[in-house]
C-alpha cells in the first residue's frame, strides 16, 4: 500500500503506523456520561468500504494523519493532517445551556 | 556423452560443458543448461520419489514450476534444502540430490503397503479414524501421524548463506519472457518507459525455448533479446520469479542469485528479495498444461506432452524410446511430431472423434499412427510405465469401452488442455472467469494497474501472443506516462497457426465395466484421486473450499497448479452444476514456494532488530558488567566480583546499596519533554492525580490509565518551569506512551497548546541510592545544597558540572535516600565517571537490573510484572490516588462494576513459610493444602531473595487481596515441575514501610 503524506509525498505504508478509527470523535474530557464513553471505547462499526483511520508517519515526518481508505480495495481517497480535520466536541451541558 | 539418453548435439544445453552430480549417492553426468530433472532423464532415470500418502513410485511429470511429483532433497548439511523441484533446479558441477519420502530405499519402500490399504486412506481418513475415545485423542494421534507424514526434512543447522532485500522502481513491470512478455518489454522499452522484466527461468524465451533448436522463432528471439539488452531503460531479471502482487503497484520478486552454484561466491547473496514499485504491470505468465485422470496415471514415465517436447527440444534428452501421446486438443500434435523427429516411436491417441484432419495428415506422413475417438483408460507397469490400455471413448457421454488395444510404451504423454496462469491477477482479488471454449479460467478484466497478454488470455500461437504482448506493453507505457513505441512489432519467424479443432474437455476417464479399477489421480502431490472427490461429494460436501480442505486437493506445495481446475470440474459434474457455478479458487501469495531466507533478508542475528545501547554501554562492558536484553535495550544485569554468579552478585550489590550507596544506569527509562502554556492542563488530563499545584523545582509520581480504565503506565514527572515538564515512563512502555500522548494532542485535544518530544536517547540517566548518596552528590555537585530541608524528597535541581548541564531529581525506587541524575547523553560517561571516582570515598558500588529489581521488590514497588495491562488502580492499591476533583483519561470507564469489584486479584506481598525456599515468578496461588486445581486465586508476579529480611520474598496478585488473605497461608504452585511452596500473604511493603529512609 502507498500513502501520500501531505508533508513527504507518496511513501510505502511500512513507514506508517495505524492508530485506529478516525470516524469516532473522542468525547469531551469533562463528559462523564458512561454510555458515551462506552460507545467510544468499545463500539466499532468496522465498515466494509470507505473508512477513516488515524495513521502516524512514524518512520517519516512524525505527523498524525487522517487517511480515508477503502477497507476492501485499499483505495485511498484522502490523506489530511489530523490537526486540520478533527473537530472538537462541545463541552457537556453546552447544548442544554444553549437550549435554555 | 552426458547421459545415455542424450541426443547428440541436441537441445539448447552446452555440449562439452559437463557437470557431475549425485542422486541417492550415485554419480551421474549432465550438461550445463540442464535442470536436475533433464539430467536425470538423460541418464534414463524416471523414478525420483515416493508419493506423500501411499508411497507410490513417482517420476518427473512436468518441465517447470508446476511439477507435482519430482520433489527432491538438495545438498547436505547446513545447505540442505527439502522439497526442491527437480524441474527448476539448475544443474551444476558437484550438485547432490536425494529422493524423499522412502525407507529403506527409493526402489523398495516399506510404506508402499499404504497403497494396498488405500481404500482406508480415503478423504477424511484421519478425521474419521482418530476421533475417540477421549476428548484429546486427536491431539495424541496427531503427534504420531505427523511423524509418518511429511515430505523432505529440513536442516537444523543455521543457514550459512546471506540473503538481501532490495527495492526497485519502474514504470512497467513485465512478468514472463515468452513471446508475449518479450514483446511487451519491447513496446514499453521503445516507448521510453523504465521497464523491468522478470523471468523465473535462467534463460529468456519462455515457450520459444521448447521449439526445436534452429526453428525460425530462434532468430526472432535472438534479435529481440539483442535489442532489449541494448535499451538502457530496460532491465532484464532472469532467475527471478514474481510471486506476490499487492496494493498500489507493489510486487514481490525472488531472484535466485547463486542457486545454480555449489555455493555463493564470497560476499554474494544466495537469493535476493526484490520489492518492486511499478506504475503498470504486464502479466505474460503463460499457461500450464493439465493432466487427464486415468487409471494409474501417476506412474513414472507418464508426463505432460508439452514437458516431453521441452525435454527433447530444449535439453536434448530422450525421455523414452516408445511413446504414446494422449490428448484432447491440438497442441499435443506438435509434441508428437517433435518426439518422432528426435527418433522416438510415437502413437497418438486423440479422445476426439473429430480429429484435426491437417495435423493427422502431417502425422501420417511422419509415420505417426493417430487413433481418434480413443482414450487411454489405464497404464501398466509399476516403477515405469510399460504399456497403455486404450479403449473406445465417447467424449460427449464420457463412456469408454473395454480395452481394445494395449500399446507398449516407456513414455506416456498427456495433454488435457491448458490452464492460464492467472495467479497474480487472482492475488489482486479478481475472480477468474470460465471460458467454455478453452475449458479454462481466464483472468477476466485486469485488476488495478495490470495488463494481460499472451497464453494467459488463451492466445496459443507465438505470433498471436507477441502481438497481444506488444499491444499491452504499449498501452502500459502510455498509461505510465511514456510515449508511443518508436517502431512497430515484427513477427517474422513466429508461427501464427491457431488450433484447427477445438478442445474437448475431459476431466476424468471412467473405465468401462470390464476394465480393471485403478486409482485415477487428480492431485499427485497430495495423492488425491477422483474417488476422493466422489467420496467427499457422497458425504455431502458442496462447496469447493470445503472439498479442498477435506480432501486436501490443491493444498500441497504446488498449490494445485495442475489439479485445481480438474478437481473443480469433477465437483461440478458430480453436483450437476456448471463449472462457474461450482466456484473457482482464489490464489494467494506466494505463486511458488519462497525461502524463509529471502523473506528474512539481512534481518538475522544482531540485525534482527536494532540494538539499543545506553551511553554507558562501553563503560559497563569495560568494567565487567554482565549484560541482559531488556526489550531492544542492553542493560547491565550485574557486576560480578571474583567469579560471582548472578545470585551472589545481586545479593552483595543490594546489601551494599542499603549499607552505603550504589549507582545504576537507568538511561532506558522513557523520557519525554512536555512543553507549552497548557502543559499543566495536559498532565492533569493524562495522569489520574492532580498536577496543577505542582511547583517548578518539584517532581510528582503519576499513573496513567488507558481509555478502558486499566493502568497503562507510571513514572515521575518534574516541573522545570511554568511551561516545561520532564516526564519519565517505564522502559517497556516508553514508545507506547509517547505515541499515545502525541495522538491525544494531534488528533483529539487540538486546542491544547502543548508539544511533546521524546528525549529518551538524548539523556543519560544515573540513579544513586543509599544512605551515603547525599554526601557523595554533595561532593560532586557542590553548587547544590543537598541538605534535607533545602532539597527535600521529590525535589528537582539543575546545575552544571565542569560546564556539563545536569538535572538532579530526589526520587527513589529502592526505598533508600536516593537521587537520579540526568545529563545529555554525550556527557553521560563523564558524569558517571565523576560519580564513580568520588564514590570510592563513600563505599559506592555498581549495581545492575537484578539488584534494582530486588530493591524495588523489598520496597513493594510494582513494575511491569504487575502493570500487566489487566490491573486497575485499586488492584495495585492506588485507588485513593485518583483525583475526584477532575476528569482524566479512563476516569469514567474505571468506574465500571467489574473493575471496582473487591474480589479482583489485588497486589500483595508473599513470604515463603520456609525462608530458604525460593518462590517462582508465574506460580499459581492456590488455597493452602489444596485443591491445587484450575487457574487458582492469583499468581506470583515478582520474586527475589531479600538480603534486608534474610529470606526469599515475592509479590503477587490474589483474589480479594490483603483484606481477605493478610496473615493467611496459600500455596504457590508450579504445576509443570510439581513444586508447591506454602507462603504467607503479607503487605507488599517489606522494607521501611513508613518511608523514613527515602524521606530522611
Amino acid at each position: 500500500m502507498r500513502i501520500t503524506c501531505p508533508c513527504c509525498g507518496e511513501r510505502d505504508y511500512g513507514e506508517f503506523t495505524i492508530y485506529g478509527d478516525a470516524s469516532r470523535r473522542r468525547p469531551h474530557i469533562e463528559d462523564t456520561d458512561f454510555e458515551t464513553w462506552y460507545n467510544y471505547v468499545y463500539i466499532r462499526p468496522n465498515p466494509k468500504g470507505r473508512h477513516k483511520e488515524f495513521w502516524h508517519h512514524t518512520r517519516g515526518c512524525g505527523q498524525w494523519l487522517v487517511v480515508e481508505r477503502d477497507t476492501v480495495t485499499h483505495e485511498i481517497y484522502d490523506v489530511s493532517l489530523a490537526r486540520d480535520v478533527v473537530t472538537l466536541p462541545e463541552a457537556p451541558g453546552a447544548e442544554a445551556a444553549e437550549a435554555k | 556423452m552426458a547421459g545415455s539418453h542424450r541426443i547428440p548435439n541436441g537441445g539448447r544445453v552446452t555440449h562439452g560443458a559437463s557437470a557431475s552430480f549425485t542422486f541417492d549417492g550415485k554419480t551421474y553426468q549432465g550438461l550445463q543448461g540442464d535442470t536436475l530433472a533433464s539430467a536425470l532423464l538423460a541418464n534414463g532415470i524416471h523414478l525420483v520419489g515416493r508419493s506423500f500418502k501411499y508411497h507410490r513410485p513417482r517420476g518427473i511429470y512436468a518441465a517447470g514450476a508446476e511439477e507435482p511429483n519430482a520433489l527432491v532433497g538438495l545438498r547436505e548439511g547446513a545447505r540442505a534444502e527439502p522439497n526442491a523441484l527437480a524441474t527448476t533446479v539448475e544443474l551444476y558441477d558437484g550438485l547432490t540430490a536425494k529422493s524423499q519420502n522412502n525407507w529403506p530405499s527409493l526402489q523398495f519402500d516399506v510404506a508402499e503397503v499404504n497403497n494396498l490399504f488405500q481404500r482406508f486412506f480415503s478423504a477424511g481418513f484421519y478425521y474419521k479414524t482418530f476421533i475417540g475415545p477421549f476428548e484429546k485423542s486427536w491431539m495424541w494421534y496427531e503427534h504420531i501421524i505427523r511423524k509418518a507424514a511429511g515430505m523432505g526434512e529440513a536442516t537444523t543447522e543455521p543457514d550459512p548463506d546471506h540473503y538481501e532485500k532490495v527495492y526497485k522502481f519502474c514504470d512497467v513491470l513485465v512478468v514472463g519472457s515468452g513471446p508475449a512478455g518479450l514483446s511487451a518489454a519491447l513496446a514499453a522499452g521503445r516507448a521510453g518507459a523504465r521497464v523491468l522484466l522478470a523471468e523465473q527461468e535462467p534463460d529468456l524465451g519462455g515457450a520459444l525455448l521448447s521449439a526445436p533448436k534452429g526453428s525460425s522463432s530462434d532468430q526472432w528471439l535472438s534479435a529481440t533479446l539483442e535489442e532489449l539488452e541494448k535499451l538502457q531503460n530496460v532491465e532484464l531479471l532472469p532467475r527471478t520469479v514474481a510471486w506476490g502482487a499487492y496494493d498500489h503497484g507493489t510486487y514481490t520478486l525472488m531472484e535466485k542469485v547463486a542457486d545454480h552454484k555449489l555455493q555463493p561466491d564470497e560476499h554474494e547473496v544466495r537469493q535476493r528479495s526484490i520489492v518492486v514499485q511499478t506504475g503498470r504491470v504486464v502479466l505474460a505468465t503463460g499457461a500450464l498444461e493439465r493432466p487427464i485422470p486415468f487409471g494409474n496415471n501417476d506412474r513414472p514415465g507418464i508426463m505432460l506432452a508439452g514437458a516431453a517436447r521441452t525435454y527433447v527440444n530444449r535439453y536434448g534428452v530422450l525421455p523414452g524410446k516408445q511413446a504414446v501421446v494422449f490428448t484432447n486438443n491440438d497442441s499435443a500434435y506438435q509434441s508428437a511430431l517433435d518426439l518422432k523427429e528426435a527418433g522416438i516411436d510415437v502413437t497418438l491417441v486423440d479422445a476426439r472423434k473429430d480429429a484435426p484432419a491437417q495435423l493427422v495428415a502431417v502425422c501420417k506422413s511422419a509415420s505417426i499412427e493417430v487413433m481418434s475417438g480413443r482414450a487411454v483408460v489405464g497404464a501398466n507397469g509399476r516403477m515405469r510405465v510399460r504399456s497403455a490400455d486404450v479403449a473406445e471413448f465417447d467424449a460427449k457421454t464420457g463412456a469408454s469401452s473395454d480395452v481394445v488395444r494395449q500399446l507398449a510404451c516407456d513414455l506416456l504423454c498427456v495433454s488435457g488442455g491448458w490452464n492460464p496462469v492467472v495467479h497474480l491477477s487472482s492475488q489482486r482479488g479478481r475472480k477468474p472467469e470460465f471460458d467454455a471454449k478453452l475449458a479454462a479460467f481466464l483472468p477476466g478484466t485486469p485488476p488495478d494497474n495490470q495488463h494481460h497478454a499472451g497464453a494467459m488470455l488463451g492466445a496459443f500461437s507465438d505470433a498471436g501472443a507477441a502481438q497481444s504482448g506488444f499491444a499491452a506493453g504499449a498501452e502500459a507505457a502510455q498509461l505510465a506516462g511514456a510515449g508511443e513505441p518508436s517502431r512497430a512489432l515484427a513477427t517474422e519467424g513466429l508461427t501464427s497457426a491457431d488450433w484447427e479443432k477445438p478442445l474437448v474437455p475431459i476431466w476424468d476417464i471412467k473405465p468401462g465395466e470390464q476394465v480393471k479399477k485403478r486409482k485415477r489421480f487428480v492431485d499427485f502431490q497430495h495423492d488425491v484421486g477422483v474417488s476422493d472427490v466422489e467420496l467427499a461429494h457422497i458425504e455431502g460436501y458442496v462447496s469447493v473450499e470445503h472439498l479442498k480442505r477435506y480432501t486436501t486437493l490443491g493444498m500441497a506445495a504446488d498449490q494445485g497448479k495442475t489439479s485445481n481446475i480438474t478437481g473443480l470440474a469433477l465437483m461440478a459434474e458430480l453436483t450437476g452444476r456448471s463449472i462457474p457455478e461450482t466456484g473457482t479458487t482464489t490464489f494467494r501469495p506466494p505463486y511458488n514456494p519462497v525461502s524463509f531466507g529471502v523473506i528474512t533478508g539481512q534481518e538475522t542475528g544482531l540485525h534482527f532488530r536494532p540494538l539499543r545501547r545506553t551511553p554507558l554501554h562501553d563503560w559497563n562492558l569495560k568494567n565487567g558488567a554482565e549484560m541482559i536484553n531488556v526489550g531492544a535495550w542492553q542493560r547491565a544485569w550485574y557486576y560480578p566480583q571474583g567469579g560471582e554468579d548472578v545470585d551472589a552478585a545481586y545479593i552483595r550489590e543490594t546489601t551494599q546499596v542499603r549499607k552505603t550507596c550504589g549507582m545504576v544506569d537507568v538511561t532506558t527509562l522513557g523520557k519525554i519533554e512536555v512543553q507549552g502554556p497548557d502543559a499543566a492542563e495536559f498532565l492533569n488530563r493524562v495522569y489520574v492525580n492532580g498536577w496543577k499545584l505542582l511547583k517548578p523545582g518539584r517532581a510528582r509520581y503519576g499513573v496513567m490509565l488507558r481509555d478502558d480504565g486499566l493502568v497503562f503506565d507510571d513514572g515521575t514527572t518534574s516541573r522545570l518551569s511554568d511551561t516545561h515538564y520532564f516526564m519519565t515512563t517505564t522502559t517497556a512502555e516508553a514508545a507506547a506512551v509517547m505515541t499515545h500522548l502525541g495522538w491525544l494532542l494531534e488528533c483529539c485535544w487540538t486546542d491544547l497548546k502543548v508539544h511533546v518530544t521524546s528525549v529518551t536517547d538524548q539523556y543519560a540517566g544515573i540513579a544513586v541510592a543509599g544512605p551515603n548518596s547525599r554526601a557523595l552528590l554533595q561532593e560532586v555537585f557542590a553548587d547544590i545544597d543537598f541538605a534535607n530541608e533545602a532539597f527535600p524528597f521529590m525535589g528537582v535541581r539543575e546545575t552544571e558540572y565542569k560546564g556539563m548541564p545536569v538535572r538532579v531529581f530526589r526520587i527513589s525506587f529502592s526505598g533508600e535516600l536516593a537521587y537520579e541524575v540526568a545529563t545529555p547523553s554525550g556527557f553521560g560517561e563523564a558524569i558517571w565517571e565523576a560519580l564513580y571516582e568520588a564514590g570510592k570515598g563513600h563505599g559506592l558500588c555498581l549495581y545492575g537490573t537484578e539488584a534494582l529489581g530486588a530493591l524495588r521488590i523489598e520496597k513493594g514497588h510494582f513494575a511491569g510484572n504487575e502493570i500487566d495491562g489487566r490491573t486497575s488502580l485499586e488492584d495495585l492499591g492506588l485507588g485513593k490516588m485518583a483525583s475526584t476533583k477532575k476528569q482524566f483519561v479512563g476516569s469514567v470507564m474505571r468506574q465500571r462494576e467489574g473493575i471496582q469489584d473487591e474480589n479482583r486479584q489485588r497486589f500483595v506481598g508473599l513470604e515463603p513459610v520456609n525462608p530458604e525456599e525460593r518462590l517462582r515468578g508465574g506460580a499459581l496461588l492456590h488455597p493452602h493444602n489444596g485443591p491445587h486445581a484450575g487457574h487458582g486465586l492469583g499468581h506470583v508476579s515478582s520474586t527475589t531473595y531479600s538480603p534486608a529480611l534474610g529470606r526469599f520474598i515475592g509479590l503477587g496478585l490474589i483474589e480479594g487481596g490483603l483484606e481477605r488473605y493478610e496473615g493467611q497461608l496459600v500455596d504457590a504452585c508450579y504445576p509443570l515441575k510439581g513444586w508447591v511452596v506454602p507462603c504467607k500473604v503479607v503487605s507488599p511493603h517489606f522494607y521501611d514501610p513508613a518511608g523514613e529512609k527515602q524521606n530522611g
